[in-house]
């Protein structure tokens, strides 16, 4: 029996999660939880989906050992590459799954929301590959950041919505993909690109990451002959992370989930409700959820997966926080070092890693790279100066 | 189903009875003069007001609520300074409050449904507190005698509406469309068709809400449902006449949907 197994029945970790949505949802989530409980297991919706993750996103991804870094952070650094998948990220394993199981669905077309964009071009994506029609809507703070991602959208036949509500970030993005989806839910299907949200989708979308931690755990076993002794992820909703952990959550490896110190919901552990879950929420003494701030759209989160806040409080993760300065010194230093531009998101992690690195000297430390950082250039371009 | 009602189911009851089609304006609690608005409401022949508390991301709200709701957490209104402020009113019709679940959560159930009785609001909404998830509220809210209005989907297959019918207090809100809050140029034919479906269930007071527009809307709802709710018509002409148009807007639909 794993630690991370499924939620209760009302879709619950601990006492995170649950589905806190609006009466015209609850048929929807219902109907989601068991189309996707019946896809799950049968083997044709698993094949099918194993041959679409191998011949086109390009699965496995593989490990690469950093000599240059690891030898001068005194520690033995591996990156699990899902920066080299189909359309720059992890985000791939999720939507693929999401989008054959919304096709299965009878449901044409898909609502979407993104941060840093790569949840959304990697949704533009599979719609475009399956014939379905899409929509993404993304804060109007990260449309101006990420105008790249908003093009490759539009590129691949998607609708992009800016949304000026709110902080007009991540968290905006998802009220807005919401009220699409109580508008449209008989034909459409929201593909939610992280592990949060109402029940079935933190454990859902857990699932159609694991795969991440499946592969990093035997390539990690074959590489270094064990399991590693720190696994490494960036927390924004925290899917990514949710994957490899998931590899690793029942051997002795230490779990560190890093988030940016302008979103760190899980540090200040207190429980609130919006999108659907229960779960960390950085909010007022009203309840008023708070903007989070970072220099990483994909990040701007104020909120977490009910998973993680579950793993938090029984103490099988960790979670601390890195600044903006210390996450641009990453950034360039693994750019320089290993010759890779990492995601904002994935140097979130590595930060944290060079922080930590003179208290695990020798061991080994398995980061996701769960992104590539071109669609962060222009952006660093402004930071660092040309 | 209790054996005796709270005060509004009271009330709703008995002037449905006598032949009276019920009105429930929305107001959003905290924008400058609401006060005056819900008095202005309640002279103009509205039944009961239901007081919105802001909440940052309102996902079951379209741009007239967001806006007035926005403009309101500018302003500085808080859960507490509503509840004050709302001590204040003496209109002698029911007052329910509106709110996002976080708002009720973070206060702790029994201590909001404490503030709210001593407010003298009896009735509250939440709208994104379904059945399943409605239980720890609803022990605190019957104890404390508020009565926790449940609403019903057009989504909502026949098995699930008898359970949210019968854990209802007060009344029924029957979602008009698939959709958020917001003015339509038309009654979604969702409104009276989900509203038939109530009715022919539950002896709940059934009123529509969400999508319901104008006056004649509303009397094309009240065909079929013991009355309306009306939000985002009341908010806008809130936002841009003040209190007097709201009252004046209460009064038309009154009087439309009283013949």
């Amino acid at each position: 029996m794993t630690l991370m197994a499924e939620p209760s029945a009302e879709g619950r970790f601990g006492e995170f999660g649950g589905r806190f949505v609006p009466e015209t949802l609850v048929p929807a989530c219902q109907e989601l939880e068991t189309a996707f409980a019946d896809a799950w297991s049968d083997p044709v919706f698993r094949a099918d989906l194993d041959h679409i993750l191998r011949t086109y996103a390009g699965r496995p991804s593989m490990l690469t050992e950093c000599k240059n870094l690891g030898d001068q952070l005194g520690i033995r650094l591996v990156l699990k590459r899902e920066d080299l998948n189909h359309t720059g990220s992890h985000k791939i394993n999720n939507v693929l799954g999401q989008a054959l199981l919304a096709k299965r669905m009878g449901k044409k077309r898909l609502v979407a929301e993104t941060g840093a964009g790569q949840h959304g071009v990697a949704s533009a994506t599979a719609a475009a590959l399956m014939g379905m029609e899409c929509k993404v809507y993304m804060g109007a703070v990260d449309v101006a950041r990420q105008e790249l991602n908003v093009f490759r959208m539009k590129l691949l036949g998607s609708e992009v919505e800016a949304v000026h509500s709110g902080s007009r970030t991540l968290k905006d993005a998802v009220n807005e993909a919401m009220r699409d989806w109580v508008a449209t839910v008989e034909t459409s299907h929201y593909c939610l690109g992280s592990v949060m949200g109402p029940h079935p989708y933190p454990y859902m979308v857990r699932q159609f990451h694991r795969v991440i931690g499946d592969e990093a755990r035997a390539q990690s076993i074959e590489l270094m002959g064990d399991v590693p002794d720190v696994v490494v992820a960036c927390v924004g909703g925290g899917s990514n992370a949710i994957g490899i952990f998931s590899g690793f959550v029942d051997d002795r490896t230490r779990l560190v989930g890093v988030e940016p110190a302008g979103g760190a919901a899980v540090t200040r552990a207190q429980p609130g409700v919006v999108h659907g879950m229960r779960s960390y929420l950085m909010q007022d003494e009203y309840g008023q959820v708070q903007e989070a701030q970072s220099i990483s759209a994909g990040l701007d989160y104020p909120g977490v997966g009910p998973e993680h806040s579950y793993l938090a409080s029984i103490g099988r993760a960790e979670y601390p926080n890195v600044t903006d300065a210390e996450v641009i010194d990453a950034f360039q230093l693994l750019a320089r070092t290993e010759g890779i531009i990492p995601a904002l998101e994935c140097a979130h992690a590595l930060a944290w890693i060079v922080r930590a690195a003179p208290e695990m000297q020798g061991q080994t430390v398995l980061m996701n790279l769960s992104g590539r950082g071109d669609k962060d250039v222009a952006q660093m371009m402004e930071v660092l100066g040309k | 189903m209790s054996d005796t009602f709270g005060r509004m189911e009271t009330e709703f009851r008995a002037k449905r009875a006598a032949g009276r089609k019920l009105l429930v304006p929305y107001l959003t609690g905290g924008l400058a003069g609401w006060q005056d608005a819900v008095r202005a409401a309640a002279a103009a022949g509205a039944d009961a007001i239901e007081i919105g508390i802001p909440f940052s991301d309102p996902v079951m709200d379209g741009p007239v609520i967001q806006q007035a709701s926005q403009m309101a957490l500018e302003q500085g209104a808080t859960p507490v300074s509503i509840l004050q402020e709302a001590r204040d009113l003496d209109v002698g019709i029911p007052l329910a409050v509106m709110t996002y679940y976080n708002t009720v959560h973070h206060a702790g159930h029994e201590r909001f449904a404490a503030q709210l009785l001593g407010a003298g609001i009896v009735a509250c909404i939440v709208p994104d507190l379904p059945l399943e998830e409605s239980g720890p509220w609803c022990v605190a809210a019957d104890a404390a005698g508020i009565e926790t209005v449940m609403l019903a989907a057009p989504t909502a297959p026949d098995e699930r509406l008898p359970r949210v019918a019968a854990r209802a207090r007060g009344f029924l809100y029957s979602v008009g469309l698939l959709g958020v809050t917001g003015e339509r140029a038309a009654l979604a034919s969702t409104a009276s068709a989900l509203a038939r479906r109530l009715k022919a269930i539950t002896d709940v007071p059934v009123l529509v809400g969400v999508g319901v527009s104008n006056a004649a809307q509303a009397r094309e709802a009240c065909e079929v449902a013991d009355g309306v709710v009306m939000g985002a018509s009341v908010v806008r002409r809130m936002l841009e006449g003040g209190p007097d148009a709201v009252g004046a807007f209460v009064a038309e639909v009154r009087e439309e949907i009283s013949h």
